[in-house]
């Protein structure tokens, strides 16, 4: 109870104003402690144990789970399915992340940097929609829209019969989820690009440089920060996206298949729980490599600041 | 390019002529933005009130008989209301167990704050549902939470809790404590403390996270269609797809409806947040 009266630091909080008290202050941090250990802490540590297991959903190994040590992992290294859904895992986070969310996000912000009015509230609001709409109604809106003999890109492109989600199941899910999720890349850099004075833009215009020599020279050094977090967030979402499941479901024949649907696929589907668990410990290290990174730049950007 | 003053002046046309160009190709490529996002919600707004909706969207014979699709379906409202279920209880645990939490974090020096904040955060980040897929189901199964919808609230609210305690205690530290030192001047106790000054100071903080969560719990897919077995239980993200993945030919008036009344909550928080309160990162996210 002494915390009362010691005085207020830097940016750390004011003292016990409400004499709460260290005991109550633990009363109070207990019940969402509680919830985040058993719902968050436990399924991570658990997943290195059930990794390590031959735990099934049924059959003998069901009662009977046994310890066989690494054997999961050197049968997800030899496995052609696992290595071929990394790969179309990567392409999905490079194509639709990367390049569609960023990309994309950063040329609508770009283009719309000095505009105010009906126009820019209107590209805003369709953006942000498609971002705010339940994933499974969204994957409908996908399926009808792609569908092979009545969808209305092949209707508005006259070109009925093409069947995008059988012959193009990848490029589908990239653009759906570029379609999906470039809203927060959009205000990301929107409000990036407040941060950048018009008058140098002003100026490197009137000097005759190109829009491209304006990016590089004038925009770009100003919210580098802003466009390492926002790689850094939406390939860890990518990432762990299911969405791609109510669309094609991994299919046809695995072309679509990410790590997440492989693992619905193995594990729940196929009740290979410990071999599922060591894949799920596998995207675990991935999404915490990129946590870290992220962390790191933000405590150093907190330095400098 | 090189502009020194000399070469201004035979420049200038060429320079008037590029500007031009470059606002033609700025129109150009917003429109092209434009009907790329609007083209696949064309038809959640034309079907539903279209006599014959097919998966094409075209302007509809407007009608609204489909919408007595939603009553002939017994599944149809019942897994709204589960939505509404799942979505109210999670946003009260999470804004109820986050606001005590933020405000001991906030107000008391315990030990190892730091560290306590900044393990949350990294392991809200690095747990997805996703990634825990396999142990979330192995977990509920052996608590007794399958096909449980508690068991789904209490997933979600784990999963959320991190950052709803990250965006509160933010709040709380904002906020001045020379209210709460005069209200113990007079002899009010903590307890009272909270209710009547803390809460009412934070209410903008504590509406923040519990829309955040709604619209998260909301639009959930995978949580629920681990957990829960029948259909009678699932809320609207789960019937939604299995409208369109099972038995044969999919109703399609009972899908657009059914789309739309889901759709709306989100679509109109979203309107109310964005007018009331702009819906945009000022200045850059938050450092």
């Amino acid at each position: 109870m002494v915390e009362g009266a010691r005085p207020v630091t830097g940016a750390s909080p004011a003292p016990d104003a409400a004499g709460l008290g260290r005991a109550r202050a633990t009363g109070f941090l207990v019940p969402a402690m509680v919830l985040i250990l058993v719902f968050l802490v436990v399924p991570a540590a658990w997943t290195i144990y059930l990794g390590v297991t031959n735990y099934r959903l049924t059959g003998l190994a069901a009662a009977h789970p046994e310890v066989v040590g690494l054997d999961n992992y050197t049968r997800a290294l030899g496995d052609e399915r696992f290595r071929t859904s990394l790969l179309l895992t990567l392409q999905f986070v490079l194509g639709s992340a990367v390049i569609g969310q960023a990309g994309l996000g950063f040329a609508i912000a770009f283009a719309l940097r000095d505009r105010r009015g009906p126009l820019r509230r209107v590209v805003e609001g369709f953006v942000l929609l498609s971002w705010i709409l339940p994933s499974s109604v969204v994957a409908f809106l996908w399926i009808a829209l792609l569908d092979r003999d009545a969808g209305t890109l092949n209707a508005l492109l006259g070109i009925p019969g093409t069947a995008w989600l059988l012959d193009h199941p990848m490029l589908s899910i990239i653009v759906f989820n570029t379609w999906r999720g470039t809203a927060f890349s959009m205000m990301l850099y929107a409000a990036a690009l407040e941060n950048v004075p018009r008058s140098h833009l002003e100026t490197a215009r009137l000097a005759g440089a190109s829009t491209w020599q304006q990016l590089r020279d004038v925009v770009f050094p100003r919210i580098r920060g802003h466009v390492l977090t926002n790689l850094l967030l939406i390939s860890l979402w990518t990432f762990n996206d299911f969405a791609p499941f109510l669309i094609t479901a991994g299919g046809p024949e695995q072309r679509s298949e990410i790590l997440p649907v492989y693992v619905y696929k193995v594990a729940l589907s196929g009740g290979e729980l410990g071999f599922g668990a060591a894949i799920s410990f596998v995207m675990l290290l991935i999404n915490l490599v990129i946590a870290l990174v992220y962390l790191r730049m933000l405590g150093r950007r907190k330095e400098s600041a | 390019m090189t502009t020194d003053t000399a070469t201004v002046e035979p420049t200038r046309p060429t320079v008037a002529v590029r500007h031009v160009l470059a606002r033609i190709g700025r129109y150009t490529f917003l429109c092209a933005v434009l009907a790329f996002f609007a083209l696949p919600l064309l038809w959640l707004a034309t079907a539903p009130f279209d006599d014959t909706p097919t998966v094409t969207a075209s302007l509809p014979r407007f009608t609204l008989d489909n919408f007595r699709a939603l009553l002939d379906n017994p599944y149809a409202l019942g897994s709204l209301l589960n939505s509404v279920y799942l979505a109210a209880g999670t946003a009260a645990l999470v804004v109820t167990f986050a606001a005590l939490a933020a405000y001991a974090l906030s107000r008391v020096r315990v030990p190892g704050r730091d560290a306590l904040l900044y393990g949350l955060l990294l392991l809200s980040s690095i747990v997805t549902g996703t990634a825990t897929m396999v142990p979330l189901f192995e977990l509920a199964f052996r608590l007794n939470l399958i096909d449980s919808r508690l068991g789904v609230i209490l997933i979600l609210s784990g999963g959320l809790l991190p950052a709803a305690i990250f965006i509160l205690k933010d709040f709380m530290d904002s906020t001045p404590t020379s209210y709460e030192e005069s209200a113990r001047v007079f002899g009010a106790s903590p307890l009272q403390i909270m209710r009547h000054i803390v809460v009412p100071l934070v209410r903008p903080g504590l509406a923040t996270v519990g829309v955040w969560a709604v619209a998260n719990v909301w639009g959930n897919f995978l949580v629920p269609f681990l957990l829960l077995r029948g259909p009678d239980k699932a809320p609207a993200a789960v019937i939604m797809y299995t409208l369109y993945t099972e038995g044969g030919q999919a109703d399609l008036r009972l899908l657009s409806t059914f789309s739309l009344l889901y759709s709306l909550p989100v679509a109109l928080m979203f309107v109310f947040v964005s007018s009331r309160y702009g819906f945009r990162f000022h200045g850059g996210i938050k450092r």
